[in-house]
This record gives C-alpha cells, sequence and structure tokens, in this order.
C-alpha cells in the first residue's frame, strides 16, 4: 500500500515538473542562427499618414517559416503588427484603418521585432512575451515547450508622416495642367465666334425619327439608363440625353416609361423628364409613375425591364448607361418585339452585343457627345474640338512610342531604347 | 451675385476642385474628402431606397386595386416582398443576423433568388445564338469578315481548332492581343477623353442638362 502511494506521489510529482518545464520560457541570449535576417522600414511615401512599410530579406531555407512582426513605441507599449505571415511575402504594412484610425500615430517612433519559427506561432508564447514587456524582446532564441522561436534584432525608429503633395501623381498633374490648358484654349476659341465643326453622330440623328415613329404606332418609348449609380459617368450621360429624348416625347404628345435600377438615378430620371416635359410646355403630360423603380438585382432588373418590354411594347427603345451581362437580354428582348433600339453604353465589352441588336449604336465617346451634339452651342462644341486635339496628342505619342520601341528593341539601338524606357517612366503613375 | 442656377453651378465648381486638389494632397482633411462624400452618398442612397420601394409597391399597389391586366403578378410581388421584409426582420431578432445558415431568409434567399438569377443569366445563351446569327449573316464585306474572323476565334478556343491546326490557337491569340486589343483601346481612350471632357464642362458650369 505505502510502495502503491509513493509511486503515485512519485508520478503526480514528475507530471507536475514535465508540465512546469512545458510551459517555462527558457532564452537562450544572443544566440540565433538567423542574425542576417533583418527587418527594414520605412513611412509609407505619398499617404496621408497612419502607415509605416516593413520589409525583409530571406536566405532560401526561409521561404516557408513563419514570421509574427512586433512593435513597440517610445512608452515600451508592445503590440502585434501580424502573426504567422509567410517569410517569402517580404513586406507587411502596419496602418491606421476605419476600424482602428489611431493605430499608427503620426510623428511617434516605433520599433519593430520579427518572431521567426517554423511552426505557426505558439498564442500562449506570444501572450507570455507580450506579457512580460518589451525588455523580453531581445535577439535571441527562445524555447517554448517543443517550439523553438527566434527573435530578430530590433528597426531603428520608425516615424509615420503625412505628405502634403502625393509626388507619385506629377504626371497626372502635368497632363491636367496641358489638358487644362488645351480645353480653356477651344473654349476662347468658341466664345471669339471661331465655326467648330462637329461629324454626323447617327444614333443621335434618329432619335427624332424613333420618338415619331414609336408616336404614330401609338406606342410609348422606353428609355432604359442600365445598372450604374449616379455617380457614373456613363449614367450622367445617359440622363442627359433622356431629357432632349423627353422633350421629343413631349412635343409629340406620347409617353415615356423609365424603369431603374437605382433610385437615387430614378429621383434624379423623374426631375429630368418633369423639366423637359415643362419646357416643351406640356407639363400636364408628365406623368410621375412612368420613371419607376424596378429592383437593384441586375437580373431581376432585366427580368423586370424584358417583362415590361413584352406588356407594353414600346415602339422606341433606348438604352443609354451602364451596361452590364444584362445589355443582350435586353436588346433582344426590344428586337424581338420590334422596337426601333438605340443604344450606348463605354463597356468596350457590352458593344458588340448592342451593335448586334440595335439599329443604332452609340459608341463610346459618342454617347458622351450627345448632349453637345443635340444643343449645339459653341462653348460645348469648342469642348469637342479639345478631346479631339487631346486624340490627336496621344495618336502622336503611340506613334513615337512604336518607333521607338521597333528601333530601340527590335534593331537593338541603345539610345532610342533608353529613350523608350525614359518615356515609359514619364508616363506611368 | 448668385441667383438661381448660379447657386448648384458654384457648389458643383468647389466641390469638383476640392475633390481634384484632394487626389493630389494626401495630407488631412483632403485626404479622407472622398471617403467622407463616398459616406455620404451612401447615407443619401439609404434614404432614396424609400423612394424605390414607394415607388414599386405603390405602382403595383394601383394594379392591384384596379385590377388591371396580370394584377395576379403585382399581388404576387406584394406578397414575395413583405413575406421577404418579414422574415428578414424575425431572422435578424432570432440569430442576430437574416444571413444566418439556418435562417429561412438565407432559405429564401439560396432557393428562389439565387435560381431566378440563374435562370435570367442562362438565357444569355439563347440571345448570344440569336444575336450571333444576324450579326454573322455574309450581307457585305465587313460582315463576311467578322463571320471569318468570328470563326476562327471560336474554333482557336476549343480543343478541335488545335486538332484542325497548331496555328489556329496561335493565330486566335494574335486576334485577341493585336487587332482587337487595338480597337478596344482605341475605344477606351476615346471614352476616357470623352468622360474627361464631361467632367470639365460640367465642373465650369457649360454642361447644365444635369441641373434639370
Amino acid at each position: 500500500m505505502l510502495k502503491k502511494t509513493l509511486l503515485l506521489i512519485f508520478l503526480v510529482f514528475s507530471v507536475f515538473l514535465f508540465s512546469q518545464e512545458n510551459d517555462s520560457l527558457i532564452f537562450l541570449e544572443n544566440q540565433n542562427p538567423f542574425l542576417d535576417f533583418k527587418l527594414t522600414g520605412n513611412d509609407i511615401p505619398n499617404d496621408g499618414g497612419g502607415g509605416i512599410q516593413i520589409n525583409w530579406c530571406f536566405p532560401d531555407s526561409l521561404g516557408n517559416w513563419f514570421l509574427t512582426v512586433l512593435r513597440r513605441d517610445d512608452s515600451n507599449n508592445l503590440m502585434v503588427v501580424a502573426t504567422d505571415l509567410l517569410v517569402s511575402s517580404m513586406q507587411v504594412r502596419d496602418v491606421s484603418s476605419e476600424e482602428e484610425p489611431s493605430r499608427v500615430k503620426d510623428n511617434t517612433n516605433y520599433y519593430y521585432t520579427g518572431i521567426l519559427s517554423q511552426n505557426m506561432i505558439n498564442e500562449q508564447f506570444l501572450n507570455k512575451l507580450i506579457s512580460n514587456g518589451s525588455e523580453y524582446l531581445k535577439n535571441g532564441t527562445y524555447i517554448f515547450g517543443n517550439d523553438t522561436f527566434y527573435i530578430t534584432g530590433e528597426t531603428e525608429a520608425i516615424v509615420s508622416k503625412s505628405s502634403w503633395f502625393n509626388l507619385s501623381r506629377i504626371p497626372v498633374l502635368v497632363s491636367l495642367i496641358i489638358i487644362a490648358f488645351v480645353f480653356l484654349y477651344y473654349l476662347n476659341l468658341a466664345k471669339s465666334g471661331k465655326d467648330l465643326y462637329i461629324r454626323k453622330i447617327n444614333g443621335l440623328d434618329a432619335v427624332e425619327e424613333a420618338v415619331g415613329r414609336s408616336t404614330e404606332m401609338g406606342k410609348p418609348i422606353m428609355y432604359i439608363l442600365g445598372i450604374g449609380y449616379v455617380t457614373d459617368i456613363p449614367t450622367i450621360a445617359g440622363l442627359t440625353i433622356l431629357g432632349r429624348v423627353a422633350k421629343k416625347v413631349a412635343d409629340y404628345e406620347t409617353r415615356i416609361l423609365v424603369p431603374s435600377y437605382d433610385p437615387v438615378v430614378m429621383t434624379t430620371a423623374q426631375e429630368v423628364v418633369k423639366e423637359a416635359f415643362t419646357e416643351a410646355g406640356r407639363p400636364d403630360l408628365y406623368n410621375k409613375n412612368d420613371i419607376m423603380y424596378i429592383t437593384q438585382d441586375q437580373f431581376g432588373y432585366a427580368a423586370g425591364v424584358d417583362g415590361m418590354m413584352m406588356r407594353e411594347k414600346p415602339g422606341a427603345v433606348f438604352l443609354q448607361g451602364l451596361f452590364f451581362a444584362e445589355s443582350l437580354i435586353l436588346a433582344e428582348t426590344g428586337h424581338s418585339i420590334g422596337a426601333i433600339q438605340i443604344s450606348g453604353t463605354t463597356e468596350t465589352a457590352q458593344l458588340p452585343f448592342f451593335v448586334a441588336a440595335c439599329d443604332y449604336t452609340l459608341i463610346g465617346e459618342e454617347m458622351m457627345a450627345a448632349s453637345v451634339y443635340l444643343q449645339k452651342e459653341p462653348m460645348m462644341l469648342g469642348s469637342i474640338a479639345a478631346e479631339d486635339l487631346l486624340k490627336v496628342f496621344i495618336m502622336f505619342l503611340i506613334i513615337i512610342g512604336f518607333v521607338l520601341s521597333v528601333l530601340g528593341y527590335g534593331f537593338k539601338i541603345e539610345v532610342l531604347k533608353s529613350v523608350f524606357d525614359w518615356l515609359i517612366n514619364l508616363l506611368q503613375v | 451675385m448668385l441667383k438661381g442656377k448660379g447657386i448648384p453651378i458654384f457648389i458643383t465648381f468647389l466641390v469638383g476642385m476640392i475633390m481634384i486638389v484632394s487626389f493630389f494632397i494626401p495630407h488631412k482633411p483632403f485626404g479622407d474628402i472622398e471617403k467622407i462624400s463616398l459616406n455620404w452618398y451612401s447615407i443619401i442612397a439609404g434614404f432614396t431606397m424609400l423612394l424605390g420601394v414607394d415607388s414599386l409597391i405603390g405602382m403595383h399597389f394601383r394594379k392591384v386595386k384596379r385590377k388591371d391586366e396580370n394584377w395576379f403578378f403585382s399581388l404576387v410581388l406584394i406578397f414575395g416582398f413583405v413575406a421577404t421584409v418579414v422574415v428578414g426582420i424575425i431572422e435578424t431578432v432570432r440569430f442576430g443576423t437574416a444571413f444566418d445558415d439556418k435562417s429561412y431568409f438565407t432559405y429564401i434567399y439560396n432557393y428562389f433568388i439565387v435560381p431566378l438569377q440563374t435562370t435570367m443569366f442562362s438565357l444569355l445563351a439563347f440571345f448570344i445564338a440569336s444575336a450571333a446569327y444576324r450579326a454573322f449573316r455574309a450581307r457585305n464585306f465587313d460582315a463576311t469578315l467578322l463571320l471569318i474572323t468570328a470563326i476562327i476565334v471560336m474554333l482557336g478556343r476549343v480543343p478541335l481548332g488545335e486538332q484542325i491546326s497548331p496555328y489556329l490557337p496561335k493565330f486566335t491569340e494574335w486576334i485577341m492581343q493585336v487587332p482587337q486589343m487595338a480597337a478596344k483601346r482605341g475605344i477606351g481612350l476615346g471614352i476616357s477623353l470623352g468622360a474627361l471632357g464631361v467632367s470639365i464642362r460640367i465642373i465650369l458650369g457649360i454642361e447644365r442638362s444635369y441641373l434639370s
């Protein structure tokens, strides 16, 4: 009996000892086989502050290892920046975010340390290290249980700063100045009464024909603005064309239906149509309920509009705005009911569908120029002329780039190769 | 003095200039302006959703009331709308989120909305076939060229093309990367300049149709 009791006490004692040893933290100072592995850091350039970038280089043998990055400030507050990063990722960013707006404070010294490990970090070990304070973050090796962790040396103080100018956007600024200059020049030219030419756009000339034909047939007109929001340029262009179409509709005393995808677009479209009817002297014909909300689901919207087309059988369908996969579903349904269709979008992937299914298609920039074409005001024509001059300038740049690349890279003329590379760097943002 | 349409034009100019300046200055407060204005837009859009719902339900309610043609479908829509909202509220109270795995709201989404969306999307295949038939009819030189190119590209993208000739997929790739890409980029450049033109016209108050 005594023997058994002694044996039990021995067993309990050894388990206790073993478990004590397992949880203990053994530290071997300056014994780090990866002394060359160092973290470096810098303030993220051209940002609004609150961001530091930490980088490291690694030998191939550490490619599959894990790295946990810790941060210390001058008051010795420790914080975990990121855990279990693959060493091969070579970079991590410590940045303030909407959730943690004061995570990285500007003009504060931060020091970064890394913990290298073959396996993912042990949370108990990490908590112990943080609770023990920054003096435990010395270059060396920790043995915790069966795991070994290597602490890298601390970086120098890194300070985050807010930039007053985004230097990487200088090429954009230069382009903006050139563009503004060209625009102002042509606007002045237009003001001085110079005749400016705009080429014929068949799709816009057909607006009157489409509305007239629809009226003759006693059918309404359907205007589809697509699935864009009011912040999208094609939607704004679509709303501009809607104003002109609605005026024609009021002149012909017919009906216009505008099924909308977004309530803000719906509200704007209601105002645009109302104003157009008032301008045409027929505010009595305006019916708010004809500009209705359908749904904010892409295919739900397509189904709703298709259903409306099949029931109302409009004589003319306008598809002007931002369209994606639903473009052909809408255009083909319009075609199947025999409506005259005028489409326009800036989505290059959808243009072939519109070209195939519609009678007229405004291709990209034609849609943007629609309001100018329909109004033909000199000042507006001036802006189109400026756009054309810029287009010529870009074409000129493309030709120069083409010639330089052929001669530089094709015929291996080093000077031209350097000029080409310089040009590419200059134009890159 | 600013009067009538002058006030919104001035506001547009001011906001436009601030947005341009904030693009180049990341320092506070400029750097946050875009984010703040997008948050404002989201809040306004949230409220306008009420207008949207009012428009949708109002239209279908009138149809039911007047017993218009196909009024039964309007009744289905109203029922579906009310049922989804009620289930959404109940399940949010039950699970803390309407999208819990066991929630009936998730069931409605997975077994009503997703199949309906998929059905609509799958219709695209048939519409592509009918549109392609019309577009590829060899009526003139351009349409014939389009037809030949389309046949080459389609064949080059399927295993049969490689069986016919190993050069077919390479030629397809060339068509996609060179002539197709050149046309696409040309259109893209025009669109970008057009968007720039619209923006400048709006900021400078030359384009006023949005003020209707």
